[in-house]
């Protein structure tokens, strides 16, 4: 005959709430594929590289064209490369997800002890590698191709860099938990939601530019911030912290906000059993 | 004698709604506990509820009312506390087929928190006789391979219960019986918990000790493989599953 258990009966210890070998473990998963995948790590520079390339040559061109552009050469270049930086951190984030989909591996992840919150942080630290190994070398070639060392925005760029990393990370998990929700067919909104972003990002273009009505859109948006505060950089007027401040304060209520609704999204797939169910 | 139960269910119940059609009320108020270092079968026909249950059981699915209690916790709210504890084989649920076999038992095993992981995956590979796929991709692997590396996968942390969902569909005679003899041996030397989802009725007569049976999300009968056989005056474990899946009257006992 059998009675019931409580908790007591089989006194099992309290469990980990965050564990640095299951995020490991994530890392792992996806560094072994690209340790013995070569295409992966071309694919991952090829696009950055092309990038930079066009968009050099193309200020190299307009250089002659425009006394407003001789005054920064960088401008586009380093748009460009800080568009990447957000670009490929989110795609980096949103397809280190999205494998664990097509794999069908949801369902045995999610039977083991990993918490949800846990795979957040893992596919958000690959998204990070993923973008470091497409941008760097882009940023780097910049120099023998048209002698701009993007480095010389000094500290700035690291400020700046490390703002579109983190709006990166957030429209990444919001990616994903909307394709945790409703599939596979929804993937394609991955490379899609950047694009959506980027007129109201202002890469290339100060935020006046925009109709007055959209501006205030724009200022809600943190890579706006980043450019504007790029371009003073370049154009001499130093380090604005304003904007700094602001796209900071942005990407702490996204990043909560999406990491909440990725959690949400995550208890809808448990009530719908699509787990297990994710796939190809 | 009176034993504690790894497993404890009361009153659960799960309907999917559907875009088109009827709600489908895959499990509807099943109750059952599974005393610990048992092996129970869960069996029905198709849609019956089994995989929905054992879903549940592994707190990747929420019901939508009842208690799934797992080695004392509730894997609806406290599954991180019983998951370390449990694992889990389907032929049905994949691993990563660009990762080696090794390589997957590499990131299963830190998922587990496994301290001497390399030790660990030297015992698996000796008994279940991974040596020769244990550098192969994980998508390259026949039925058989595969099945083996799931159950290491499974065994890894020395689950004190295993869910198994079909561990043998798919399956030759050969390495069925293969992996039926390690699964005997396996709970013999560690006195684990066994849930056993299957359709081979053979499979369940010689693993088992009792069998709960399903149809259309709710629990029809239970009891010793042998008692069943006998209550249903049947030959076989096969042909009472029949009886039941086909609402046969009780034949005379023999």
């Amino acid at each position: 005959m059998t009675t019931p258990a409580s908790r007591d009966d089989f006194a099992l210890p309290d469990p980990v709430a965050f564990s640095a070998q299951r995020v490991k473990a994530m890392l792992l998963r996806h560094l072994f594929v690209f340790r013995r995948s070569w295409p992966r790590i071309i694919e991952l520079l090829y696009w950055p590289i092309m990038n930079m390339t066009v968009w050099g040559f193309l200020t190299l061109y307009l250089l002659k064209q425009s006394s407003w552009l001789a005054q920064a050469t960088g401008v586009f270049i380093s748009g460009v490369l800080l568009w990447d930086v957000l670009f490929r951190t989110n795609l980096g984030v949103a397809l280190s997800f999205i494998e664990e989909m097509w794999a069908r591996n949801l369902g045995q992840l999610f039977v083991s002890p990993l918490r949800a919150y846990e795979l957040m942080a893992s596919v958000v630290a690959m998204g990070t590698v993923r973008a470091l190994i497409a941008v760097l070398p882009a940023g780097l070639l910049a120099l023998p191709f048209y002698d701009f060392w993007v480095f010389s925005m000094g500290p700035p760029l690291y400020v700046f860099f490390l703002n579109l990393l983190v709006m990166g990370w957030w429209v990444g998990l919001f990616v994903s938990a909307v394709v945790l929700r409703f599939g596979l067919s929804a993937e394609s909104i991955c490379w899609a939601v950047l694009f959506l972003l980027a007129p109201i990002s202002c890469v290339y273009y100060p935020v006046e530019v925009l109709p007055a009505w959209l501006q205030p859109v724009a200022l809600a948006v943190p890579a706006t911030h980043v450019f504007e505060g790029m371009r003073a950089v370049l154009f001499g007027e130093g380090f604005r912290a304003e904007l700094f401040w602001a796209a900071a304060g942005l990407n702490a209520l996204y990043g909560a906000l999406s990491a909440a609704f990725f959690l949400w999204m995550f208890e809808i797939a448990r009530r719908r059993g699509l787990l297990l169910k994710q796939g190809e | 004698m009176t034993s504690r139960s790894a497993i404890v269910v009361e009153d659960l119940a799960k309907t999917f709604v559907r875009r088109k059609g009827p709600p489908v009320r895959a499990v509807d108020g099943v109750t059952f506990a599974v005393a610990e270092g048992s092996a129970t079968a869960l069996l029905g026909g198709n849609g019956a509820g089994k995989s929905t249950t054992i879903a549940m059981l592994l707190g990747v699915l929420k019901p939508d009312r009842g208690v799934a209690r797992v080695l004392g916790a509730d894997m609806i709210r406290d599954r991180p506390r019983a998951l370390p504890f449990m694992n889990f084989s389907s032929p049905y649920v994949d691993m990563p087929k660009t990762l080696s076999a090794r390589e997957n038992l590499i990131v299963y095993a830190n998922l587990y928190g496994l301290k001497d992981i390399d030790g660990r995956i030297a015992e698996l590979t000796r008994d279940l006789d991974l040596g020769a796929i244990l550098d192969r991709l994980t998508g390259t692997l026949s039925a058989g391979e595969a099945t083996r590396l799931s159950l290491a996968k499974a065994l890894l942390n020395r689950p004190r219960l295993l869910l198994l969902d079909e561990p043998t569909a798919s399956l030759d005679p050969d390495t069925g019986d293969w992996v039926r003899g390690f699964l005997e041996d396996y709970r013999r030397r560690t006195g684990a918990t066994v849930l056993l989802a299957s359709h081979n009725m053979a499979e369940v007569e010689r693993l088992c000790d009792r069998v709960l049976m399903m149809k259309k999300g709710r629990m029809v009968d239970d009891g010793a493989p042998a008692d069943l056989i006998r209550r249903y005056g049947r030959r076989n474990m096969e042909e009472v599953f029949l009886a039941i899946a086909r609402d046969l009257p009780r034949a005379a006992a023999s």
